[in-house]
């Protein structure tokens, strides 16, 4: 049986294009410095780091080697994992491990992208293999291209849906202090006349390249008791990887493939005694990088049926003051620091459970929350999150 | 990418020759911008002191890794500095800032608590040893562009 594990302490960068003022430790810094004032503790309480970056990205390789220092890492121990966009979701999986094994009892979640540095989709396509992918590699944007034009099909939803989560997601980030884009968006033309992307993806229906970090300070039952009054529990995480589909990696036009977020939440679910998710989770943060993909990922989470995400936008079941808020931080459309992106989810549940969320906590009471990530060829990482364990 | 079809152990097999290129900016940041240009204006070498161990780094370092300490106080340090270790490149490489053979040493600075790792130049090889006590030439202002290699090198004394 695990121990329980409570997240006692939150902090993040704010978050923007580009960061020349600061090189990649200094910018992560300031988000370990803002987690341990949250927990009003010192770096010698923290045991060991796990740290999340998808160093290619950067450009810098083995980025370890220059962040001891500013991480507080030093003689302690860590690991770094680069698991693409999951990066952040791993480490926090690393994290629960640890002490939730009660190998550790106090330990930090880094995560941190910086891509002013490098080329991200350069990069991507480096990763590719060259028998049948590379030349058709096309970075993020190209795969969610994809994905939009199979759930256009397959779903019946209309590009105003779309731009229906666009604009939700763009109020969650006008009142969100740490979000990089707040465009002050009123109207879902503004959405519809942006030029295109990638067909039929649209510029404001995807996320920006950010630079900034996020830490979580993770602690054990006896220790988080005595560090805050109000510890946020994570119940449970959830990874599965994959390879990329036959017909498509986030879009399935087949309506075959079995999702990585299928059996991720399926597992969770279970384990945890889920069996209506609306009913048994308050809200989530999920990690959409872009508006076509939130609505898809609504019914792979099982929020709704299949085919029918874009009616909970459309009904607006999704939005702040909604019945099952998802994403009132702006979400990843708004900002997305990869290696930062998955722990700023499961950062903002918890501010959420917390009632610290400021001018975007959302209306109704959260007690539970999950926090999702997405990566690689359709990877997941779940965290399940709860005030009361 | 250049792909081959290679007979290997009575396979056929492909291979793609390809190679990776990442275009990358990397700022010095807030700490390492201020130690570079401070050699470029002024032609000063400078470190940062932790209050709490009282260590002096030279390159200044934002942050103590034993004590977390944010180093905000700025100390200059001298131009002269004890070779603490060092070896010799005879190789020419696209990579070195210099013809071969590039001397490297580790330099101790008088008032640092660190090495500072750069070039002995104008000295016999023969003449290298542990110990030995160096001082940085700067390149002349105009040519200084806010690099560690507006140092050109350290000579001995």
């Amino acid at each position: 049986m695990a121990n329980k594990v409570a997240i006692v302490g939150i902090g993040q960068t704010y978050h923007k294009s580009n960061r020349p003022d600061v090189n990649m430790p200094e910018m992560v810094g300031e988000a370990v410095r803002a987690a341990l004032e949250d927990a009003d503790m010192n770096i010698k309480d923290i045991e060991a780091t796990f740290h999340a970056n998808m160093e290619t990205f950067e450009g810098i390789y083995m980025p370890d080697h220059i962040m001891a220092a500013e991480m507080g890492g030093f003689g302690k121990p860590g690991l770094k994992v680069a698991t693409g966009g999951t990066s952040g979701g791993s480490a926090v999986c690393e994290g629960f491990y640890m002490v939730a094994s009660g190998l550790q009892d106090v330990v930090m979640v880094v995560g941190y992208e910086k891509q002013d540095c490098g080329d991200t989709t350069a990069a991507i396509t480096a990763a590719l293999v060259p028998s049948w992918s590379k030349g058709a590699a096309t970075g993020a944007i190209g795969e969610f291209a994809k994905q939009a034009l199979s759930y256009m099909e397959t779903s019946g939803a209309k590009e105003e849906h779309a731009a229906m989560v666009r604009l939700k997601a763009d109020k969650g980030a006008c009142r969100n202090p740490y979000a990089h884009l707040k465009l002050g968006l009123t109207s879902i033309d503004q959405v519809l006349e942006s030029g295109y992307l990638v067909w039929p993806l649209r510029f404001l229906d995807f996320c920006p390249q950010s630079c900034g970090a996020c830490v979580l300070i993770l602690a054990s039952e006896e220790k988080a008791k005595k560090i805050t009054k109000k510890p946020v529990w994570l119940a449970d995480v959830e990874v599965v990887h994959q390879e990329p589909f036959r017909a498509g990696t986030f879009g399935d036009p087949t309506g075959t493939e079995t999702y990585t977020q299928h059996v991720a939440c399926e597992n969770i679910y279970k384990r945890n005694g889920i069996t209506n998710v609306r009913r048994d989770i308050d809200l989530a943060e999920i990690y959409e990088p872009s508006n076509w993909e939130e609505m898809n990922l609504y019914e792979h989470f099982h929020f709704c049926e299949k085919g029918e995400g874009w009616k909970l936008i459309e009904k607006g079941v999704t939005e702040m003051d909604g019945e099952f808020p998802v994403n009132p931080s702006g979400g990843v459309i708004a900002t997305n620091p990869i290696g930062a992106t998955p722990i700023i989810r499961v950062a903002e549940a918890a501010l959420q459970i917390r009632g610290d969320a400021g001018e975007h906590q959302a209306t109704r009471d959260v007690k539970t929350a999950l926090a999702s990530a997405l990566g690689g060829p359709n990877w997941t990482t779940l965290a399940l999150l709860k005030r009361e364990m | 990418m250049q792909t081959t079809s290679e007979k290997i152990e009575g396979m056929d097999v492909w291979l793609y020759h390809g190679q990776i290129y990442i275009p990358n900016t990397f700022s010095a940041g807030a700490t390492g911008s201020r130690f570079l240009t401070t050699i470029r204006d002024k032609a000063k070498i400078t470190g940062t002191r932790c209050k709490e161990c009282n260590r002096v780094y030279v390159p200044a370092r934002s942050v103590c890794k034993d004590c977390f300490a944010q180093l905000k106080e700025w100390v200059e340090v001298s131009d002269k500095g004890t070779v603490l270790s060092y070896t010799i490149d005879s190789e020419p490489k696209p990579i070195h800032p210099t013809d071969a053979p590039v001397i490297y040493g580790i330099i101790q600075l008088d008032g640092a608590d660190t090495g500072f790792v750069h070039m002995i130049g104008g000295a016999d090889p023969e003449q290298l040893r542990i110990g030995m006590r160096v001082q940085a030439v700067f390149k002349p202002k105009e040519e200084r562009i806010g690099s560690v290699l507006d140092i050109k090198h350290f000579k001995p004394l």
